[in-house]
C-alpha cells in the first residue's frame, strides 16, 4: 500500500478545504458576524496540514484500486472532521453534533442537529451550505480540477466517488472531464441564484438554498427551509432545479456538444421524470382534502417529490402530517434516489431499472428454462458482471440498512423514526418522518446515534464499499518485513 | 493532440503508455471489454468498447475531430478499414498496421488513393533492426540518424577493456579517434556523462561517430569484428522471411533452423540459397553439426520469449558469436539485459512503437524545428533524437558550452549542411539548417527549443 501518496492526496484536499473555507471568511467578514474568528484557526490548520503532507509528490506516485478506495474513504472523513472546527468553536454542539453536522452537509444529506438555525451566524450558515455544493459533485473530483494529482490513475479516485453503477468519462483526460463537470455545475447555480434574485430573495437567501439545492444537500437558513417564504415562484425555481441537478450531468454535456437526440432519448431520464410525475399525481389526489385546491396541492406534491427523489431534504410544507398513501410514496422515493452520475444520492435510478429488467428477464428464465434472456439498459447489453455488481450493492446496502437500524433502535425511539432516519441518512436526504421529519431535527440522538447516522451519511454518498473497506483488515495489514538471507 | 488507437494489444498498450506520458488526449478502441477496463484503469484515456470500423463507435469517439487514428489489430483488412473510415470523417493523419505482404506490395496506391499516412509491418521492421545490427556487430545496438551519415552504437565495457579506468577528456590519447560518448548506463543508473566522467568495467557505453571512425574505435580498440558474413536463425517465422530476404540482400550465408517441416519447406522454397533445418534449436549436437563455431551471428527467431532467452543464453554460454533474441515482454528485457549473456535484444513491440511516436513527434513540430529521428537508448530511458535548427532556434552562433541547456542532456553530434560531420566540443556552434542530434534523458523534447532551460517568468 502506497501510505506515502495516500498522504499526499489527503494533504492536497485538506489544502484544498482550507481556500474554500476562506471563501466562506470573506463571507463572515463581509456580514460582519462575528465568525471570522472560528474561521481562522480552521484554515491555519488545514492549510498547515495540507501544505506539509502535499507538498510535493513521493517518488512512487502509482496507486491502485485499494488506494484509490482507502484515499476517498479518508479524505472525506478528514474534511469532515477539520471542516467541523468552525462549527465547533462557534459552539454549535459538542463534538459529535459538529461531525454530524459537517459530514451531513458534505455528503448533501441536509439532516441538522440545529434546533435554531436562526441564530447562526451567516458565515457559517454559508459554510454549511457551500460544504453540500463542494460535496455535491465530488471533492476528490473538485481537487482533480484544480490541482494535478496522480499520473493517469485518477480514475481509481473518480470511480470510488462519482456516484452510479458504472462511471464514463466525458473527455479523455481526467482533470478536463472534473473541469466541465464542474464547470456545468457552476453556471447551473448561478442560473438558479439569479432566477431567485429576480423573484426577490434576499442575495444571501438565494446562495444559500441555490447551493442547497445544487448539491442536493438541503441545508437552509430558514427553520422553515423553503415553506418559510410560502411564494409560489421560488417552490417552482427551486423545486425544477433540484430536478435538473438530479439528472446524470454527463447528459448536459451531450446538450453542450450538440447532441440533444441523446438527452431525450436517455432511458434513466425517462424512467426518473416518469416516476416524478406519477408520484406527483399520486400525492396530489391524495393530499387534496388537506390543502382545498388542485394549485396548492399539486405545488406542495411536485415540491416534496422533486425535493425527496433527488435527495435534496427542502420542504415547503410539513409532510409528516400528510396521510398514509403520501408518506409511503415518499419513503419508496427516498430509496430510489436520483440518476447516476447526478449529485443525488439513493440507489440511483440506473440500478433501479438494471434490478427490475433483471428480475423480469430472469422470472422469464424460469417460465422458459433454455431460453436466453438478456438485460438490456440505455439500448446496451449488460453483462452478467455489470447485474451483478448491482446486486450485491443491493444486498450490502440492504445489509448495512438493516444493522444501523438494529443499532439505532437501542436510542429508544419508535419504528418510525428510526427507521426513516435511518433511510433519510444512508440515501442522504435530511428529513425523516416523525421527530426527524422536515420541522423537526436530529439533536435528540446520543453521541453514538449521531456517530452512527454519520457514517451511514458517508456509506450513503461513497456508495457503500470504499467505507466498508476503511474497516477491513486486510487492506491495513502489512507485510511481513521481509527475512533477511542467513 | 486528439488520438484515436484502435486495437489494444501489446503494441496498441505501448502506445497508450508513450503517449499519454506526452499528454496527448487519447481515445482507444477495442472489442474486447477487458482489455478496455484494463486500459482505462491504468492511464488518463477514454475507452469505447465496439468494431473500430463502425461508422457510429468512430462518431462516438469523436473521430472528426482527431488529429490522428491509429489502427493496431491483428487484422489487417479492419485496419485498412478503419483507416477509411476515419479519412472520411475527416481524420488528416491515419496509420495502420499491415502484416499481410500482399497488401504491402499496394501500399503506394493506399497511400494516395485511401489516404493511408503510414503503414507499419511490425515484422519487417524488426527484421530491418536485426540486419542492422548484424552489419555491425562488434556493437550491441546501432541507430543511425542524418540519413546514416551520424550512427551511434551501444557497447558494453567487458572485462580488461582498454577503457577500463580511461577518463572521458583523455579519451581521444587512448583511441585516437574522435567519438563521443553521450550516455552511460552503469548496473541501474543512467548518466549523461561529462568530461570528467571515468569509464569502468561493466558500463554500457553509447557512442556517436560518423560510420568510418566508428570503425577505427572499434579496430583501436582492438574489438572489431567484421560484418556478419554468416547466420544461423532459429525459428522461420514471418520476421524470419523478412529477415531472410534483408540477409540474402546482403549475400550472407543464412541456416534457418525450424521444427515444424511445412514451416521449412516453405522457406526452403522462397530462399534456395538458403540451407534450412528441420530441428530443435536447444540441441546442442545439431548446432554443432551445422558448424555453429563457424557462424558469425546466432539470431533467435521463435514465437515464445521463454524459448528465444534460453537459447540466446546457451548459445552465448558455449560459442563465441554474436547472439541476438527477440524478446517481446519488457519484464522479461529488463531481466535478461542485467545480466550481459545476449549481446542484441530487439523487440517487435519497441520498434513498432518508436516507429509511430517518431511519426507522431514529427506531426506534432509542422512549422518549428522538427524531430526528424527518434531513438531510444538504455532500455528506452534515454531519447536520442534529431533536429534540424531553424530561424526559431534564439542561440545560433554561439558556442556550445554557452548554452544554458538543461541537465541530462547533451549535444552528441552535428551535421553541417554540407554533409561536414562534427563530434561536437564547447567550442562548436549551431548554424541554421545544420542537423543536430541531442542525448537527453528526458523524454518530453519536442522542438529543439525544449533543450534549454526555462528560465524566469518571461523567456
Amino acid at each position: 500500500m502506497n501510505y506515502r501518496m495516500i498522504g499526499f492526496s489527503l494533504g492536497r484536499i485538506l489544502f484544498t478545504e482550507g481556500i474554500l473555507m476562506g471563501i466562506s471568511l470573506l463571507v463572515s467578514l463581509f456580514y460582519q458576524d462575528g465568525a471570522a474568528s472560528y474561521f481562522i484557526p480552521a484554515i491555519l490548520l488545514c492549510l498547515l496540514i495540507g501544505g506539509i503532507l502535499g507538498l510535493r509528490p513521493p517518488k512512487n506516485t502509482a496507486i491502485y484500486a485499494k488506494e484509490g478506495l482507502i484515499t476517498v474513504a479518508l479524505a472525506w472523513v478528514f474534511i469532515s472532521a477539520f471542516g467541523a472546527i468552525p462549527f465547533y468553536l462557534g459552539g454549535l454542539g459538542s463534538l459529535a453534533d459538529c461531525f454530524f453536522e459537517t459530514v451531513s452537509g458534505f455528503t448533501t444529506t441536509g439532516a441538522s442537529i440545529l434546533v435554531d438555525v436562526e441564530i447562526v451566524p451567516n458565515g457559517l450558515l454559508f459554510w454549511r451550505s457551500f460544504t453540500h455544493w463542494v460535496g455535491g459533485m465530488g471533492v476528490l473530483v473538485f481537487v482533480m480540477a484544480i490541482l494535478p494529482m496522480s499520473e493517469g490513475n485518477g480514475m481509481h479516485l473518480m470511480r470510488a466517488e462519482v456516484p452510479g453503477p458504472a462511471v464514463e468519462k466525458l473527455v479523455s483526460k481526467m482533470s478536463d472531464t472534473a473541469k466541465i463537470l464542474y464547470g456545468i455545475y457552476f453556471v447551473m447555480t448561478i442560473v438558479e441564484i439569479l432566477l431567485l434574485v429576480a423573484g426577490k430573495m434576499p442575495v444571501f437567501d438565494a446562495v444559500i438554498h441555490s447551493l442547497g439545492a445544487a448539491g442536493t444537500g438541503g441545508f437552509s437558513s430558514k427553520a422553515l427551509s423553503v415553506g418559510a417564504y410560502d411564494n409560489p415562484y421560488y417552490d417552482v425555481v427551486i423545486g425544477v432545479f433540484m430536478l435538473l441537478f438530479g439528472i446524470n450531468f454527463n447528459l448536459y454535456y451531450f446538450i453542450l456538444i450538440g447532441r440533444i437526440r441523446d438527452f431525450f432519448r436517455s432511458e434513466e431520464l425517462r424512467t426518473y421524470l416518469g416516476v416524478v410525475a406519477v408520484s406527483v399525481i399520486f400525492i396530489t389526489i391524495n393530499i387534496f382534502s388537506l390543502y382545498g385546491s388542485v394549485f396548492q396541492s399539486l405545488r406542495h406534491a411536485f415540491f416534496q417529490v422533486s425535493s425527496i427523489i433527488t435527495t435534496t431534504g427542502f420542504a415547503t410544507t410539513d409532510f409528516n402530517l400528510w396521510p398514509p398513501l403520501s408518506k409511503a410514496i415518499l419513503v419508496m422515493l427516498m430509496f430510489i434516489g436520483a440518476c447516476a452520475g447526478s449529485t443525488g444520492g439513493g440507489i440511483k435510478v440506473a440500478r433501479v431499472v438494471i434490478l427490475a429488467k433483471a428480475a423480469f428477464a430472469d422470472m422469464r428464465k424460469m417460465l422458459h428454462p433454455n431460453a436466453i434472456s438478456t438485460v438490456r439498459f440505455e439500448k446496451k447489453l449488460q453483462d452478467e458482471k455489470t447485474i451483478r455488481s448491482v446486486h450485491l450493492f443491493l444486498s450490502v446496502y440492504l445489509l448495512v440498512f438493516c444493522s444501523s437500524v438494529l443499532l439505532l433502535s437501542f436510542e429508544g425511539f419508535d419504528l418510525v423514526t428510526t427507521f426513516t432516519a435511518v433511510a433519510s441518512c444512508i440515501n442522504n436526504i435530511g428529513p425523516g418522518l416523525e421527530i426527524v421529519g422536515p420541522m423537526g431535527n436530529f439533536s435528540e440522538f446520543s453521541a453514538f446515534g449521531k456517530i452512527l447516522l454519520s457514517f451511514d451519511m458517508l456509506v450513503g454518498r461513497l456508495e457503500i464499499f470504499p467505507m466498508l473497506l476503511l474497516f477491513s483488515p486486510s487492506v491495513w495489514k502489512r507485510r511481513r518485513k521481509k527475512i533477511p538471507k542467513n | 493532440m486528439k488520438i484515436v488507437i484502435v486495437g489494444i494489444g501489446k503494441v496498441g498498450l505501448a502506445l497508450v503508455k508513450e503517449l499519454s506520458a506526452e499528454k496527448h488526449e487519447i481515445v482507444v478502441i477495442d472489442q474486447d471489454p477487458a482489455a478496455i477496463r484494463n486500459v482505462v484503469n491504468i492511464y488518463d484515456v477514454i475507452g469505447l468498447v465496439g468494431n473500430g470500423a463502425s461508422y457510429h463507435v468512430q462518431t462516438d469517439a469523436g473521430v472528426s475531430d482527431a488529429d490522428l487514428l491509429v489502427a493496431m489489430t491483428d487484422m489487417d483488412e479492419l485496419n485498412i478499414l478503419c483507416c477509411l473510415l476515419a479519412k472520411k470523417l475527416g481524420v488528416n493523419h491515419t496509420i495502420a498496421r499491415i502484416r499481410n505482404p500482399e497488401y504491402e506490395k499496394q501500399l503506394r496506391f493506399m497511400r494516395n488513393e485511401l489516404g493511408l499516412s503510414m503503414a507499419v509491418n511490425p515484422e519487417k521492421a524488426t527484421a530491418r533492426e536485426i540486419a542492422r545490427i548484424l552489419r555491425f556487430p562488434s556493437a550491441v545496438k546501432i541507430e543511425s540518424f542524418s540519413k546514416g551519415r551520424i550512427e551511434m552504437v551501444e557497447y558494453r565495457l567487458g572485462e580488461k577493456n582498454p577503457l577500463d579506468g580511461v577518463r572521458l577528456s583523455e579519451l581521444y590519447k587512448s583511441v585516437r579517434v574522435k567519438v563521443l560518448v553521450c550516455a552511460v548506463a552503469r548496473s541501474e543508473k543512467i548518466i549523461i556523462p561529462s568530461g570528467d566522467f571515468v569509464l569502468r568495467a561493466d558500463d554500457r557505453i553509447y557512442v556517436t561517430a560518423s560510420s568510418a571512425e566508428l570503425e577505427q574505435f572499434f579496430r583501436n580498440l582492438g574489438i572489431f569484428k567484421r560484418k556478419a558474413s554468416s547466420v544461423m536463425i532459429v525459428g522461420a517465422s514471418q520476421i524470419c522471411h523478412y529477415l531472410a530476404q534483408e540477409l540474402s540482400d546482403m549475400k550472407l550465408e543464412l541456416k534457418i533452423i525450424d521444427q515444424d517441416e511445412k514451416r521449412c519447406v516453405k522457406m526452403g522454397e522462397q530462399f534456395p540459397k538458403a540451407i534450412v533445418i528441420v530441428g530443435d534449436g536447444t540441441d546442442n549436437e545439431l548446432l554443432m553439426e551445422e558448424g555453429i563455431n563457424n557462424t558469425d551471428a546466432f539470431v533467435a527467431l521463435s514465437g515464445m520469449d521463454e524459448a528465444n532467452i534460453l537459447m540466446a543464453m546457451n548459445v552465448a554460454n558455449l560459442h563465441s558469436c554474436k547472439v541476438i533474441a527477440k524478446i517481446n515482454r519488457r519484464s522479461l528485457v529488463n531481466l535478461v539485459s542485467k545480466n550481459h549473456m545476449i549481446d542484441s535484444i530487439v523487440s517487435t513491440r519497441a520498434v513498432t512503437t518508436d516507429l509511430i511516436v517518431q511519426y507522431i513527434r514529427a506531426m506534432q513540430n509542422t512549422s518549428d524545428s522538427q524531430v526528424k529521428t527518434l531513438h531510444r537508448i538504455v532500455d528506452e530511458s534515454v531519447e536520442a533524437l534529431e533536429f534540424t535548427v531553424t530561424k526559431a532556434f534564439p542561440y545560433r552562433n554561439i558556442p556550445l558550452k554557452d548554452l544554458p541547456l538543461k541537465n541530462g542532456l547533451l549535444i552528441a553530434g552535428i551535421v553541417r549542411q554540407n554533409g561536414a560531420i562534427i563530434i561536437p566540443s564547447g567550442q562548436d556552434m549551431l548554424y541554421e539548417n545544420d542537423d543536430v542530434i541531442v542525448v537527453t534523458t528526458d523524454t518530453s523534447l519536442r522542438d529543439l527549443n525544449d533543450i534549454l532551460k526555462k528560465g524566469g517568468f518571461f523567456s
